[in-house]
């Protein structure tokens, strides 16, 4: 009758987890000022750093979801008036534009709305852009050189390219570069476009921006296309002196030179409308932008702030001394039509 | 787990039912109880379907027969096979040694070889991806997910072996036949249902593997249904999971006509005598070597590159993730273990029951039917829980433990399923009868004889079900109360931002905790026969 004893340890070790957790959330809560759920794509290191800045300043807990901002769209719009969701933070502007293509969001306040950038802010003023990247190649010195490497993105799809080209067709940081392609290109062009990438990167097509950013740096492909946070992030993680890859840009204007913007909404079921109106401002005040540009410490997000006119020493070049292409975040919208062509290119 | 068992019992259960007709009486209580679990498990097919038929018939038509979708099946199909068959192999050696012959230290490995189950696949490839860079691709998604699933062949087999009766063994080799031949014919029939059932397992955990396949850069069905996902693409995810329902479907048609109708009997209903184990001779030194191999590839490699990135402390990495504690995660771990791993066994309970003891065309079907959700993508049965919930419920239990162990007691059922099974195949029917007889009521009976009988097996269950959800991490994700970790989530957090040096002490505590399960159930299939009961 062995299996009794493994059954009552095994009742043991459930209860001493419950017990653990029990001591656990009660001395974490503080329900004076109310709290607010969060649902982040964001990294978490960027949003915890915001939130515990933000429960610092106004008491209000700040209960954060992370998972892949396209899940947490999608769980959003199944959950419909019922999501326990007051805010959605995410890296991109699209699964914002999609969830407002629902009725899902409600209005930002307009003083929010006017301490970021107009430009990079939804066009319905449904959501505030809070931050933004730029796309940029990145590439392992020692496999291919400066000089060889495309200049435009229409290159990508060049045949000698072939097995040197890293892609992460499913991230959502591929999709504005493709509707970019397609906005200047059209359709017939972007496809072939995209049939040529695919080739090129047949044996190195891998999940993420990170899994890129890794594998050229470890030289296991030269080039790949990335947001350019990603290289100063795995920099971050593992130390100057490992790094073999470099970054440069795209020429001036052209279609991948795009700028992705991380955006955040109040959600319109949320039941704590005034202190998730709260979290957007703070997000764009001088206080969260600065944290979002923190250049030291391990907080830091390497991303560009857009408001209360805070500025960033990482990535070195400024914001205002980028050239990217003139391709609007309503021009990127949901993000339909590149998922589309993407589907018809067989690589989602 | 012993589908081997299972199916030897079945043949004698038929023989039984013969001389005791009152057992042909239809069991009411049990068929609503078991038709109502088989219909929560039908959720998230019934999910798929409403959601398919949303979207339109042409346009899943037009999402499923796409080139991708070619491409993917050649991926997952050929992944599943080969693993499958390498499984199989590797299982069936390792049970034979460790039942049948005179490997030295035997008992030793008959627990090393099990306790790589604790070891989540995702860290698994972690291990591998982080070391070697060429560990990657289809090689090693090969590599990866044999050496993570294999013991899912190896317990039903090892378990069969040693249930099984040498007798057969003898006869054969008294009548002139060869060591080989024996084997093949003899000991492989044995062991035929066993093996069937474990390839079931390793082929339906393969097609809704997502953490490891993600990690190695390896596309199948359900790493392009999370990539459809993460595109809030929601019509193309579902056509793509209706495809692997098909494949599944095809998986457990395959499991059945392999398993076949073997004519396995035996000298005496509960007689097993000991084995006379085979003599090795000078070939135990080679299958020595192959064991100490096996441990080290299977258990050696995660464990030592988790230790290697814990101790490599030179980067200070990108912390300032959740500063949720080793022992917080833990916690969470184990309390939706254990409350999902109960549930999982409470519910597969009757189903089992129905299964073993009263057969039938419609009965089988039902229970056939429960193994389906095991080859989905956990997070498919999280997005159905939450549609549900909403549709139905007004988000009744959203964002609480509660719907989360509803998801893993679902997802795992079938695990519980085939732990419950292969101990109540093993438990006397008769046994309930001389209660009955002797003036105990039914639930009394069922709760006295039944449930004892299957005592081992109902730890079994629980104990597979902990070890699965252990190391669940997508339906963990969507479905998690806002704000907790377990140690799944934390180390996924710290993986996918490149933090290894972080996210190498999640992966060990998490093996820890999952280590000491896979151990009661590397002894509870290893159990002599006479302990049984």
């Amino acid at each position: 009758m062995r299996w009794r004893a493994v059954l009552a340890a095994a009742i043991a070790c459930g209860s001493l987890g419950a017990g653990v957790l029990a001591g656990c959330s009660s001395s974490g809560s503080n329900p004076s000022n109310g709290s607010i759920t969060v649902y982040s794509g964001q990294h978490e290191q960027t949003t915890n750093g915001l939130a515990a800045a933000f429960e610092k300043q106004t008491g209000i807990t700040v209960n954060v979801r992370n998972d892949d901002e396209g899940m947490l769209a999608n769980l959003i719009a199944l959950q419909g008036s019922h999501s326990p969701a007051d805010v959605f933070y995410t890296e991109n502007s699209p699964p914002l534009e999609f969830l407002q293509g629902k009725g899902l969001l409600s209005p930002v306040s307009s003083g929010t709305l006017s301490s970021a950038t107009a430009r990079y802010n939804s066009p319905g003023g449904d959501w505030v852009g809070v931050s933004a990247r730029v796309s940029v190649l990145i590439y392992n010195p020692s496999l291919i050189a400066k000089s060889q490497l495309p200049a435009g993105v229409l290159q990508l799809a060049d045949p000698k390219y072939k097995g040197k080209l890293a892609l992460a067709a499913g991230e959502t940081d591929f999709q504005p570069i493709v509707t970019s392609v397609l906005k200047t290109y059209g359709q017939a062009a972007a496809l072939s476009w995209l049939a040529g990438i695919k080739s090129n990167a047949a044996s190195h097509s891998v999940p993420d921006n990170e899994t890129i950013a890794n594998d050229v740096n470890r030289g296991q492909v030269a080039f790949g296309v990335i947001n350019e946070y990603y290289w100063y992030r795995l920099k971050a993680e593992i130390g100057a002196s490992a790094m073999h890859s470099q970054i440069t840009y795209f020429a001036p204007r052209d279609p991948g030179y795009v700028i992705d913007v991380s955006g955040a909404a109040v959600l319109k079921s949320g039941k704590h409308q005034a202190a998730a109106q709260k979290f957007l401002a703070f997000l764009v005040s001088k206080q969260g932008q600065e944290i979002i540009a923190r250049a030291s410490g391990n907080e830091q997000s390497y991303e560009y702030p857009l408001g209360s006119g805070v500025t960033t020493s990482a990535p070195e070049t400024p914001f205002s001394q980028l050239q990217p292409n003139a391709i609007t975040i309503a021009d990127l919208g949901g993000g339909s039509a590149a998922i589309a062509l993407l589907q018809q290119a067989g690589l989602l | 787990m012993a589908a081997g068992t299972l199916a030897d019992r079945r043949e004698e259960r038929e023989e039984k039912a013969a001389c005791a007709p009152k057992r042909a009486r239809r069991p009411v209580a049990l068929l609503t109880i078991g038709s109502l679990v088989a219909a929560v498990l039908a959720l998230p097919l019934v999910f798929l379907l409403i959601e398919a038929q949303g979207a339109g018939v042409s346009e899943v038509r037009h999402l499923i027969f796409r080139s991708l979708t070619r491409v993917l099946l050649w991926n997952t199909i050929r992944l599943t096979v080969v693993v499958t068959v390498a499984c199989a192999v590797i299982g069936t050696a390792a049970a034979w040694c460790v039942e049948r012959t005179d490997l030295p230290g035997r008992r030793t490995w008959a627990v090393l070889v099990v306790v790589p189950l604790a070891i989540p696949d995702f860290v698994v490839s972690f291990g591998w991806n982080s070391l070697w860079g060429w560990a990657r691709g289809f090689t090693g998604a090969v590599i990866v997910m044999t050496l993570a699933v294999y013991p899912l062949v190896y317990l039903p087999v090892a378990a069969s072996l040693r249930g099984a009766d040498p007798g057969q063994e003898e006869v054969a080799r008294s009548l002139g036949c060869g060591r080989v031949r024996t084997f093949i014919r003899i000991t492989l029939g044995q062991a035929k249902g066993a093996i069937a059932g474990g390839c079931l397992l390793v082929a339906l955990v393969l097609l809704a593997e997502y953490g490891a396949f993600e990690i190695l850069g390896y596309q199948t069905f359900t790493t392009e249904i999370f990539t459809e996902l993460n595109q809030y693409s929601f019509a193309a995810s579902c056509a793509l999971s209706l495809v692997l329902v098909v494949l599944s479907l095809l998986v457990l048609a395959g499991e059945g006509t392999l398993r076949g109708r073997g004519q396995v009997s035996r000298s005496g209903p509960m007689t097993q005598r000991v084995n006379p184990p085979q003599q090795l001779g000078w070939t135990r030194w080679p299958v020595l070597v192959l064991f100490t191999a096996l441990a080290l590839l299977a258990l050696g490699v995660p464990i030592g590159a988790a230790a290697y990135w814990m101790a490599d402390g030179l980067p200070a990495g990108l912390s300032g993730g959740s500063n949720v504690s080793l022992l917080n995660a833990a916690g969470h771990t184990a309390m939706y273990g254990g409350a999902a791993a109960a549930l999982a066994t409470v519910l597969a309970f009757p189903v089992a029951l129905l299964a073993v003891r009263h057969r039938g065309r419609m009965r089988q079907l039902l229970e056939r039917s429960t193994y389906l959700v095991l080859g989905m993508p956990g997070v498919v049965i999280a997005f159905a829980l939450s549609y549900f919930t909403e549709r139905y419920a007004a988000g009744f239990g959203y964002g609480t433990s509660m719907l989360l162990i509803a998801c893993y007691a679902i997802m795992f059922f079938p695990l519980a399923l085939v732990g419950v099974k292969a101990s109540l195949a093993r438990a006397p029917a008769g046994l309930d009868e001389v209660a009955r007889s002797l003036g105990q009521r039914r639930l009394a009976v069922l709760f006295r004889v039944t449930v004892r009988l299957a005592g081992p097996g109902l730890v079994a269950a629980f104990c597979l079900v902990f070890l699965s959800v252990v190391t669940e991490l997508t339906a963990t994700l969507l479905l998690i109360p806002t704000g907790s970790q377990t140690l799944a989530t934390q180390f996924w957090a710290y993986e996918t931002n490149l933090s290894y040096s972080q996210a190498a002490p999640f992966a060990l505590v998490m093996i820890i905790v999952a280590a000491v399960p896979s151990y009661v159930l590397g002894r509870f299939f290893n159990r002599p026969a006479q302990a049984r009961g």
